[in-house]
């Protein structure tokens, strides 16, 4: 195990040679280029003993995923954005045709206007595509829930895709400290891959056929359930992880928030400004926390509930838009709420789009806003922040 | 005649790969060459297909035609994802779980290939993967209903380009998919039919056989979309190459051949008039299109010859 100095890009690609991927298709698109830039690298010298398809879109990036999972080679993608809308089509036949591609996803607004900045647009639109997501907030992170993700997604248990968020610039293009584990670790959590159902002339198998009615909704409901499931090994994932690296993982994970009246939600790299300002008003004597949602599907409703139901006001940033509706994440919640007898109310908020930061300072005027809200009885209205008038 | 019909198919391959029992029309002249393809290609092959007729009638749940490994995921994306096949395979062989002996066939209509999949296609052709990509070529989108592609041929009634008061049918000339394949500068080239199932064969073996990606075009007779009766395809599928409207040839590195070159071709209006959907050309019309097929066939007749030297 050594520490260095990585681009968490960089920490990504590290993950993707140590976890020996067989076969990377994949696409250029800011700011996901310097992982697979890396990625080429390490298979142009040798490094990385495996194929790299240069397609020549994102749509053909996850269709050739597609074609290696099947074969039963381990697989590797990234995107961002726009690339990932364009990949739009492939991502849920992946799901269903329980094909367990693994894919970092540098999180990007969507045009129009043009903006290659960060924002969660790009994978709120892919919610429904019935994988697994995931967000990391730090370098070590990203690093980290790679190698878990094809650790889950390969599971013969699971056999789902999986996706790595990391927020775009803003942690894709940041250096962090990242311990880099030995070649012996990463086995020593990493299998090699089943291969239970594969294309294979010895074992003729009809994959993707077409259902009608009598069948496609079992078809469904199978899928479904096998997401739902997949959080039990994601849960032993990341204690076996724990057991070899000495990190621990949870679906949701808290800071400060023993006591707390008042939560904030956040994803992704925006949560480490948000622990600051949970800093500054505990000084201060206020009783908030934050919750950090690590696992976004299968949405964890046990530990939301049991951390979120013990607060006031729960105050959501969304970092999307769903255009005439409530936030994503914050409609997510509250949904995960309503069943309970005692919940917190709720104020949800739209910001960090297009790559605009909050500033430590933001996330507290957020949280007094919130505050003055829930007492004036105006929590109904989604509030965009951070808006030049 | 008796003779050769008794000992023709004793030729054949026995071994069907496309086993009998799915949905296709009868007289299907796209499932007739699947069926001969399959003959051809053996066992030791994997099939990624794309959307379309042959998908939807072979593998509705929970049954299956297919006796070989087969995979469906979209309508554009075949090219692409053999290409992921094609990898997948090279890692295997490469821990050797796997062998290159076992061959790739990406498979789709002239929509998925023409249209919606030219992208995929070209990219995964530019890139040099070891696969055989073949395109049934039935001349519209059958699956959805008898839509027009840019393999649709000029004067043909489509349901999206119908005939009307102010409208003939397809008012554009045929895409030459084959020439684009051609302009990738792959090792193998061709087009084929099931009319001439031999000739179909060799060419699905050596487009197997060679190392790199190769192109085949077949055409296929669609009794359903063509409105042709069911017991016609196969003379139907003659008429097309005898009358120059669907030569066959093979392109071997830019090499070109010519494997059926009838001494005389035939009037395109024999070709034509079996078909419902050019039943309304004018006279003007058929001559067009005749002018045109002979421009075509000398064109490629002239390359022939270039080749040979000439
Ligand atoms: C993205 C997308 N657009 C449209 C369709 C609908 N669709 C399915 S098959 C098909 C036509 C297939 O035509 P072709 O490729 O010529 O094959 P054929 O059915 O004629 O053999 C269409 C339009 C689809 N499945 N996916
Ligand atoms: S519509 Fe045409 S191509 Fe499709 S199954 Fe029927 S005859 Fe064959």
């Amino acid at each position: 195990m050594k520490r260095v100095g990585l681009e968490s890009s960089l920490a990504i690609a590290e993950a993707v040679r140590l976890a020996g991927v067989d076969v990377v298709s994949a696409y250029p698109i800011t700011p996901q280029t310097h992982i697979i830039e890396r990625i080429a690298q390490m298979v142009a010298d040798g490094d990385l003993n495996a194929s790299y398809i240069p397609v020549e879109s994102e749509h053909s990036a996850m269709s050739g995923c597609l074609g290696a999972a099947a074969m039963g080679v381990r697989t590797f993608t990234a995107t961002a954005g726009q690339g990932l809308e364009l990949m739009h089509e492939v991502l849920p036949v992946a799901s269903a045709m329980r094909l367990p591609v693994v894919m970092a996803i540098c999180n990007r607004a969507l045009s129009s206007p043009l903006s290659i900045w960060g924002d969660h647009s790009d994978i709120m639109a892919a919610r429904d595509s019935g994988w697994v997501q995931m967000f990391a907030e730090n370098g070590q992170q990203a690093f980290d829930l790679t190698l878990c993700a094809f650790r889950i997604a390969e599971d013969v248990e699971v056999l789902l895709p999986t996706a790595i968020n990391i927020d775009g610039f803003h942690l894709s293009h940041v250096i962090e400290s990242v311990l880099i584990p030995e070649q012996g670790e990463v086995d020593k959590f990493l299998p090699e891959l089943p291969r239970p159902y594969v294309l294979d002339p010895r074992k003729p198998l009809t994959m993707g056929d077409f259902a009608t009615p009598e069948l496609y909704i079992e078809a469904k409901k199978s899928q479904d359930v096998a997401l739902r499931n997949s959080k039990k090994v994601i849960l032993q994932a990341w204690q076996e992880f724990e057991g070899v690296f000495g990190r621990r993982y949870s679906p949701v994970e808290t800071y400060r928030a023993d006591g707390a009246s008042v939560l904030l939600l956040t994803m992704g790299s925006f949560s480490e400004v948000a622990m600051e300002a949970i800093d500054r008003l505990r000084e201060s004597g206020e009783k908030v926390g934050l919750i950090r949602l690590r696992l976004w599907r299968p949405f964890p409703f046990e530990e939301f509930r049991q951390v979120a139901s013990q607060a006031d006001l729960l105050v959501v940033l969304d970092r999307a838009v769903s255009f005439g509706g409530p936030g994503p994440v914050c409609s997510e919640v509250q949904a995960a709420l309503y069943p309970l007898s005692k919940k917190p109310q709720v104020a949800g908020f739209i910001g960090g789009l297009g790559g605009r930061d909050i500033t430590t300072e933001g996330f507290e005027d957020m949280i007094r806003n919130a505050r003055k809200k829930a007492d004036a009885g105006r929590l109904g209205e989604v509030e965009i922040i951070g808006v030049r008038e | 005649m008796e003779t050769l019909a008794l000992y023709v198919p004793r030729l054949l391959e026995k071994k069907e790969n496309f086993a009998p029992g799915h949905r296709a029309c009868s007289g299907c002249g796209e499932a007739l060459a699947v069926r001969m393809v399959m003959k051809a290609l053996g066992k030791n092959v994997i099939v990624v297909m794309a959307t379309g007729c042959m998908e939807i009638i072979s593998t509705q749940l929970p049954y299956t035609s297919w006796e070989v490994p087969w995979i469906h995921t979209l309508f554009e994306n075949t090219a692409a994802v053999a290409s992921g096949v094609v990898a997948g395979r090279e890692a295997l062989t490469r821990k050797g779980k796997a062998s290159s002996r076992t061959k790739v066939v990406a498979m789709a209509g002239d929509g998925a290939t023409a249209d919606i999949g030219v992208q995929a296609l070209s990219g995964a052709l530019e890139r040099g993967h070891d696969f055989t990509y073949i395109c049934f070529d039935n001349e519209a989108y059958m699956n959805t209903g008898i839509q027009r592609s840019s393999a649709t041929p000029f004067g043909a009634a489509t349901t999206t380009q119908p005939v009307g008061k102010i409208s003939m049918g397809q008012n554009t000339w045929k895409k030459d998919m084959p020439a684009i394949a051609v302009a990738h500068n792959i090792p193998y080239v061709a087009t084929a039919s099931p009319s001439y199932p031999f000739d179909l064969m060799n060419k699905v073996k050596k487009a197997r056989d060679i190392e790199g990606p190769a192109y085949l075009h077949i055409l296929s007779v669609c009794p359903t979309g063509w409105r042709t009766p069911s017991d016609l395809s196969v003379r139907i599928g003659r008429l097309a190459v005898e009358t120059g409207v669907f030569p066959l040839y093979e392109v071997e590195n830019g090499k070109y051949t010519l494997n059926i070159d009838p001494p005389q071709l035939r009037s395109v209006e024999d070709y034509l008039k079996l078909q419902g959907r050019f039943k309304h050309l004018t006279p003007e019309m058929i001559k067009e299109i005749q002018e045109k097929v002979e421009a075509k066939y000398a064109e490629l007749v002239e390359k022939v010859l270039f080749y040979d030297g000439f």
